[in-house]
């Protein structure tokens, strides 16, 4: 495409045609500030934040919306253009729960910021009617509090085109504008799958995932409890970010310290979870191919995808695979195994998961995921929620010591790291299933056709003579287009990875919020998933059937893959549920 | 906008059979909500969740998309008309004269707001723009019949003289 010559506050610059201002202001290191411009899925307009001057346009312009020309003068600093913005923010306050100290996102809210950078310092400029909305809690994972919303839409943009979930959009009109459910139903009534890629785009602290953390500080206070903690694969990815490292470090040794520091009893990691995800899905994979059983079968792991497909494709319901998560797993194993081989009481131990999720949440309620008779899992954190409880501990999380995770449930696979990103899943499996297919040593532990971010990948494997179709989707939107290719007749696969998130759960509804700015034009996904592959790499165990750990809880305890054991322990059932 | 969810659903085999006519006839085109929710008011008096349904299913839309749009035009309603369909004109000249009171006085005595509808079916209340009868103002309609120069204490009688009919 051809290049149009413009300047920005009067110095000159050549851009590419066709692109908007602000996406013109970010190739040149001039940044615009945004409430409700999300690249892609909500350009709208709305906020009128980032208006800035066009010389010779009478009205200043949204520079989300406004493409370059040939010759154009932008003014992106002009007082015109800083008082239009704070008088934009001072209406927005007028109608805004200001009570920022006692708001989840103090510290990190987009509005706050850009209020200090536009130097609003009168709150109540004007004054008349203010509405008053309810909280809804009635969902497990998160809440929805109207009064800090700004009708931004981004959680609009966000549940229907990357997940095309929808069920929140503007109710009403006018002054009486809201972000609801159909007919005002609360948010656990309906559809919502949990996602909480809503919860990553919100610019104020209008929704937040349910806080888990003070169970967690009980629990760690309580004498009587033997409290373990286990970490997600994305979370040593993430938590980083908290802690101001460039995105995409693993810090996967100062977590651990940091956990070892806060009280836990034993630090475990979910990728040992993942590595008996992986016996148990390869097993199941097998014998539904062997046996004639419903294929294509799709995986299990992504709680916001279990729940979309009982929502949205309950015919399905039996391609699911029936392994519990890599989480479930691993509470089952610590609540079963772990309990008998230390002489612990199951009912005294606290099992804390820290995830990427916030479906999570709603998981460890979920029916048939209790093994020990006790619920596999009893309280869930988002990375955020870790984040703040480590600088509430006042743990300087830079300086801390690399540590390695407890034994037997902290050894791990490559195949199980990877799991935190899209196709990683399918890697995992696909390295275990070719040599319990073959009966073959296989040199070949890398798959690069099901790695990489695009939201929908496809991959043929020729696997001892049989040739398996598989294909690797993450973002819900994208989950329908292959079910409904696969229903139609369209499309026939053997095995289809589904991630609920876009990217995997590297990029899950409970991962550090990175506001706009970043968020725009930062490939958070790629970043974050390449500290995943390089770990996979340096690791000298890179299949999940090799881990030594993984081998001795089957010799000792499962018996087999498929075992009946095995499967009374790590694997559950699925329900209907309505479509609305 | 009132949600009378309360008011059982009595939706009819003729009607469902009209409105998924409608489905068919609009549902390869683009913007085939509009017509069809049109097409839906028109068949039903109002759009219920059961009919929300229907036409989200229909079209394959979301049905917050539905109920969003339901809510930010007022040509839609989300209550059934009452047997008794009342409507106050809140007009200029109606509310000089005190319209206004008369509208506050029904929604206090029904026990609704401006579009509801009482759980019993009997009395919907609705607001309106004038309706050309300015010289009688302050007026209300129920069904076709109008009346006029009404003070507050007229309200109560009207409700009554409706309750006692069937």
């Amino acid at each position: 495409m051809a290049d149009v010559n413009i300047k920005f506050n009067g110095i000159p610059y050549s851009v590419p045609e066709g692109i908007t201002i602000i996406e013109a202001a970010r190739l040149v290191g001039v940044n615009i500030p945004t409430l409700c411009y999300l690249k892609d899925i909500n350009e709208i307009g709305a906020c009128r934040i980032c208006v800035v001057e066009v010389v010779g346009q009478r009205n200043l312009v949204a520079s989300c919306v406004y493409p370059v020309s040939d010759g154009m003068e932008i003014i992106t600093n002009s007082e015109r253009v800083f008082n239009s913005r704070k008088h934009n923010l001072q209406l927005i306050l007028s109608t805004h729960d200001n009570r920022c100290l006692a708001c989840v996102q103090n510290g990190h809210c987009e509005l706050q910021k850009i209020c200090r950078d536009f130097g609003v310092d009168d709150v109540n400029m004007f004054d008349g009617e203010i509405n008053h909305y309810e909280i809804d809690d009635s969902a497990e994972h998160m809440y929805r509090d109207n009064n800090k919303c700004i009708l931004c839409r981004r959680c609009v943009a966000a549940c229907e085109k990357v997940q095309g979930v929808s069920v929140i959009g503007p109710n009403e009109r006018g002054f009486n504008t809201h972000i609801g459910c159909a007919f005002d139903q609360p948010l656990g009534d309906v559809a919502c799958v949990g996602c909480g890629q809503c919860i990553v785009v919100c610019p104020t602290g209008a929704i937040s995932e349910k806080d888990h953390t003070k169970r967690v500080w009980d629990a760690i206070q309580d004498p009587t409890k033997h409290v373990i903690v286990q970490t997600a694969p994305a979370i040593r990815a993430t938590i980083g970010e908290m802690f101001d490292y460039p995105i995409g470090t693993n810090v996967e040794g100062k977590m651990v310290s940091a956990l070892r520091r806060l009280g836990f009893d034993k630090i475990f990691d979910t990728n040992f979870g993942a590595d008996a995800t992986i016996m148990e899905e390869a097993n199941e994979f097998i014998e539904r191919l062997q046996n004639g059983g419903t294929l294509p079968m799709i995986t299990s792991c992504s709680p916001g995808w279990v729940k979309f497909c009982e929502h949205n494709y309950p015919e399905m319901i039996p391609n699911l695979s029936s392994c519990k998560s890599p989480m479930q797993m691993l509470g089952a194993i610590i609540k079963t195994w772990y309990a008998e081989q230390n002489n612990i009481d199951p009912k005294d131990i606290f099992v804390v998961g820290v995830m990427p999720c916030t479906a999570k949440k709603f998981e460890i309620g979920r029916p048939d995921q209790s093994a020990s008779g006790y619920p596999d899992v009893d309280a869930v954190l988002t990375t955020r929620e870790l984040g703040h409880m480590i600088s509430r501990a006042g743990i300087d999380f830079r300086n801390l010591p690399d540590e390695d995770f407890d034994n037997p449930l902290g050894e791990s696979s490559g195949a199980g790291t990877i799991f935190g990103a899209t196709g990683g899943v399918m890697e995992a499996a696909l390295r275990t299933a070719a040599e319990r297919i073959t009966g073959k040593q296989a040199s070949e532990v890398d798959f690069m056709e099901v790695r990489g971010t695009e939201g929908i990948k496809e991959a043929t494997y020729n696997i001892g003579g049989v040739e398996l179709n598989v294909c690797v989707c993450s973002g819900l939107a994208n989950a329908r287009k292959v079910l409904d290719a696969v229903k139609n007749g369209e499309k026939k696969y053997h095995f289809i990875e589904v991630m609920a998130c876009p990217g995997g759960c590297i990029n899950g509804g409970g991962q550090p919020v990175q506001p706009s700015a970043v968020r725009n034009f930062v490939d958070l996904k790629s970043l974050r998933a390449m500290a995943l592959y390089s770990e996979d790499m340096r690791k000298s165990i890179r299949k999940s059937h090799e881990n030594p750990a993984i081998q001795k809880l089957y010799t000792t305890y499962l018996g087999s893959p498929g075992s009946s054991k095995a499967h009374r322990i790590l694997h559950t059932s699925y329900v209907e549920r309505d479509k609305f | 906008m009132s949600n009378c969810s309360c008011i059982p659903f009595k939706g009819t085999k003729e009607q469902q059979k009209k409105l998924e006519a409608a489905i068919e006839k609009y549902k390869d085109q683009s913007g085939a909500l509009m017509p069809v929710m049109q097409a839906a008011q028109d068949i039903y008096g109002y759009l219920p969740i059961e009919v929300q349904k229907m036409i989200a299913s229909g079209l394959n839309v979301p049905l917050e998309q539905v109920y969003g749009i339901s809510t930010f035009y007022a040509q839609f309603s989300l209550s059934p008309k009452g047997k008794y369909a009342i409507s106050v004109c809140l007009g200029t000249a109606c509310y000089v004269k005190g319209s206004g009171k008369i509208f506050e006085r029904l929604k206090t005595v029904l026990g609704i707001d401006d579009g509801g509808c009482t759980p019993d079916g009997k009395f919907s209340l609705e607001s309106c723009r004038c309706i050309g009868a300015c010289g009688l103002a302050p007026v209300l309609t129920v069904n076709e019949e109008v009346y006029g120069r009404l003070t507050e204490d007229d309200v109560d009688k009207i409700i009554e003289k409706y309750k006692a009919l069937d």
